[in-house]
């Protein structure tokens, strides 16, 4: 087995080589995904649930059409507006689903360790689409495989990743996954929206733009969430724009052929320039949505594997 | 007359700070003479050969948590008991954060009627230092007293206002009563459900920095100093309020300090993979300090170790981390956690016994706690050595939040004498 594993729960238990073979697969899919007919059969007869119980659009339509063209039944589920409304507890609702004989779940949780919580209680596989401030393994690996298509590697890069840390799980699965695949990592923020012991990642840490770009080859920004614009983590959006907005001068300082990257959705005019993002020649924005419906292609086949194989061994 | 004699026990006396072979006669609940080793077997009364394992005076726990009144389905006053018995616990000190909270004479009696019908170990209550723990009127702390409370607390609750602390620490001063407070800083710990730092950023916890226990302690002694209460600081679980005890110590202020059993024996990284067991309040800390408050007991700086027993149902634990309740119990587990100390070469039997038994006597004004002649047969027997696999199932209490589930631990009660009455045997 070349990817053993039952859940998707995190870039942390991943190792070098399972990552290899996700983005392998997933560049097999990207270019499918480009051909008019864009069906495979890999989840035919399967059912795939996707939970939410965090507001997403994107993610979640992401996940849906990755699953629909490998060909299995994908129901989605609004959970806010569900039975946790009347009380029931995460671990009877994954219960209830459970016996409905789902193959995948997909599931978001606004606390971190709930999406663990929850793969202990069912018998299918579970994919984390984010929990908390915890992890959100496939955006990680599509970032991943969006920087090995534009700079025809992923190992020995120097690698920024500027905003919001503290807050960010897209952030720690970046860390750990550009960090298992050997990158230098650079986190560039003001220290409000740093993690505490951060100086035990093995990375380096900035405040300042101009410094911490110098000379990178990719640039992550992250989306800054509006309820931490105000006064608590940061005085204002414009102090904060001035700052760490990510515009042609503080860009400047990067390799001339450093790529941005954004894990989206965009706040234009907080944490990026909008021409600089619309900037075909440097900005990946696009590239990543593209990458994402490859990238949970190939984890939910992978995984299915997984599944089909255990079933035959336990029948 | 009752009659009962221990022979051939290692004593393990805190007050001497030392550890004896001999024995003990018990007549009508009190010691009353102390047998030497090799003493002829006496004929009159039951005799107990001790086979040479340990006896020491029983547990006094400072902040038990009963759930009567409000949930006692989580814990009741015969359950605890019992769980305090097969923990060599001779003296619950129980904590008012019950809902509603023990805040009135009425209530106190309510508590007082059930814990002397069902419990079989001593139970001496605190109640509220704040009407409902509310944090703005203080409670009627001379009524209290007279209906038996030992010491005012509002638990885990920090009374914000300064004035209507400073008045409520000066008013208990006049009085005599001990206040026992959690020293925190409220802002800066508010949401926070881990320790910060590389463990608690990794798993996208939010958490807060151990410097928030050091500035309620600072707080709180500024206020001792002005005010000339007796005050004891809950739970100290981190390296950097020591200098802050210690200081307030030397100026020679009324104030003493416990920590928790859990505090002294695990970290943060046996959170794991969220195991909402190991959720307490205020959040494991990192080895440094642990280290560093086990050396603490060991000098004396920290007087008491307590079981911090808080029951948890499980629906309350078996939430996402953030979202589950606080608090484990340790009623049971409090002796043979101690034992891991012990056999850790970090703190010896009589110091434990010092920090577990005779400080808080001590500070409750009990005269339990002590081998000495005249005193009570508050006892436990023990085998420090016997090695046994944690099962929680095993245990007496309602509630079964241990984190020590599936533990290898050391260390078994073997029996629990009350006033000279067994009220445990192991079978």
């Amino acid at each position: 087995m070349t990817f053993p594993h039952r859940h998707l729960l995190g870039i942390e238990a991943l190792r070098q080589e399972e990552i290899t073979t996700l983005l392998d697969l997933a560049d097999r899919y990207a270019a499918l995904n480009r051909q008019p007919d864009k069906h495979a059969d890999a989840l035919a007869g399967l059912t795939q649930i996707n939970m939410f119980f965090e507001n997403s659009t994107r993610t979640q339509a992401s996940f849906e059409i990755a699953g629909k063209r490998l060909g299995a039944d994908v129901m989605n589920m609004a959970m806010q507006a569900s039975s946790v409304k009347k009380g029931e507890t995460l671990i009877d609702t994954a219960l209830t689903l459970n016996a409905m004989h789902p193959d995948l779940l997909v599931v978001r949780h606004p606390h971190s360790g709930a999406v663990d919580l929850l793969a202990q209680k069912v018998n299918c596989a579970v994919l984390n689409a984010g929990d908390g401030r915890h992890e959100h393994p496939t955006q990680a690996l599509l970032d991943a495989l969006t920087i090995r298509r534009a700079k025809g590697r992923l190992h020995r890069l120097s690698i920024a990743i500027c905003g919001d840390i503290a807050h960010s799980r897209v952030a720690r699965s970046n860390i750990m996954l550009l960090g298992k695949m050997e990158n230098r990592l650079r986190l560039i923020g003001p220290p409000t929206l740093m993690p505490s012991g951060i100086s035990e990642f093995g990375v380096e840490v900035f405040s300042d733009m101009a410094e911490g770009l110098r000379d990178v080859d990719v640039v992550m920004m992250l989306r800054l969430q509006k309820e931490r614009m105000d006064g608590g983590f940061i005085p204002s959006e414009r102090e904060y724009y001035h700052r760490f907005g990510l515009d042609a001068e503080k860009l400047s300082h990067a390799k001339p052929d450093a790529i941005v990257m954004h894990p989206g959705p965009m706040n234009r005019g907080v944490e990026i320039d909008g021409t600089l993002a619309d900037d075909i020649n440097r900005s990946v924005i696009q590239d990543q949505v593209e990458m994402g419906v490859a990238v949970r292609m190939a984890a939910m086949d992978l995984l299915a594997q997984n599944l089909v194989l255990t079933r035959a061994e336990t029948a | 007359m009752t009659k009962l004699t221990f022979l051939n026990a290692r004593l393990v006396d805190p007050e001497k700070d030392e550890i004896v072979i001999g024995g003990l006669v018990v007549e009508d609940g009190r010691i009353t003479r102390h047998l030497p080793k090799d003493a002829p077997r006496l004929t009159s009364g039951r005799v107990i050969d001790c086979d040479l394992k340990y006896l020491a005076p029983g547990i006094v726990d400072l902040g038990v948590k009963v759930c009567e009144p409000g949930d006692r389905h989580k814990e009741s006053y015969r359950s605890a008991g019992l769980a305090a018995a097969a923990g060599g616990v001779t003296t619950m000190i129980t904590r008012p954060d019950t809902d509603p909270a023990i805040d009135s004479p009425e209530t106190l009696e309510f508590v007082t009627r059930r814990a002397n019908e069902a419990s079989p170990v001593n139970v001496l209550p605190m109640a509220a230092l704040t009407k409902g723990r509310a944090g703005r009127e203080m409670t009627e702390i001379g009524f209290l007293m007279d209906a038996g409370a030992v010491a005012f607390t509002d638990c885990d609750r920090v009374v914000t206002d300064t004035k209507v602390f400073s008045r409520a620490l000066t008013y208990a001063s006049g009085l005599g009563a001990l206040v026992v407070a959690h020293p925190q800083d409220p802002g800066l710990s508010n949401g926070a459900a881990a320790t910060s730092g590389k463990f608690a950023s990794l798993r996208g916890l939010p958490a807060v920095s151990p410097m928030a226990e050091r500035m309620g302690l600072d707080r709180d002694i500024a206020l001792i100093e002005m005010t000339g209460a007796r005050y004891h600081a809950d739970q100290i679980t981190c390296a950097r309020a020591l200098p802050a005890l210690e200081r307030a110590k030397a100026n020679g202020l009324d104030i003493t300090a416990g920590t928790s059993i859990h505090h002294l024996t695990l970290n943060a990284l046996d959170v794991a993979d969220y195991r909402t067991f190991f959720k307490l309040k205020p959040p494991l800390r990192d080895e440094q300090d642990r280290l560093a408050v086990a050396e603490a007991v060991k000098s004396g700086l920290i007087d008491v170790i307590s079981s911090m027993h808080t029951p948890q149902d499980e629906e309350s634990k078996r939430l996402p981390f953030e979202e589950a309740a606080s608090g484990a119990v340790a009623l049971e587990t409090l002796l043979p956690a101690a034992m891991r100390l012990y056999h850790a070469g970090l703190i010896d039997l009589p110091t434990l016994w010092r920090a577990m038994s005779l400080n808080p006597a001590k500070r409750l004004g009990l005269d339990s706690g002590r081998l000495a002649i005249g005193a009570p047969a508050d006892l436990v027997l023990f085998d420090p050595n016997t090695p046994f696999l944690m099962d929680r199932a095993t245990l007496r209490s309602k509630s079964r939040n241990t984190p020590f589930d599936g533990a290898r631990m050391q260390g078994k009660v073997l029996s629990t004498y009350v006033a000279g009455t067994c009220v445990y045997e192991r079978t």
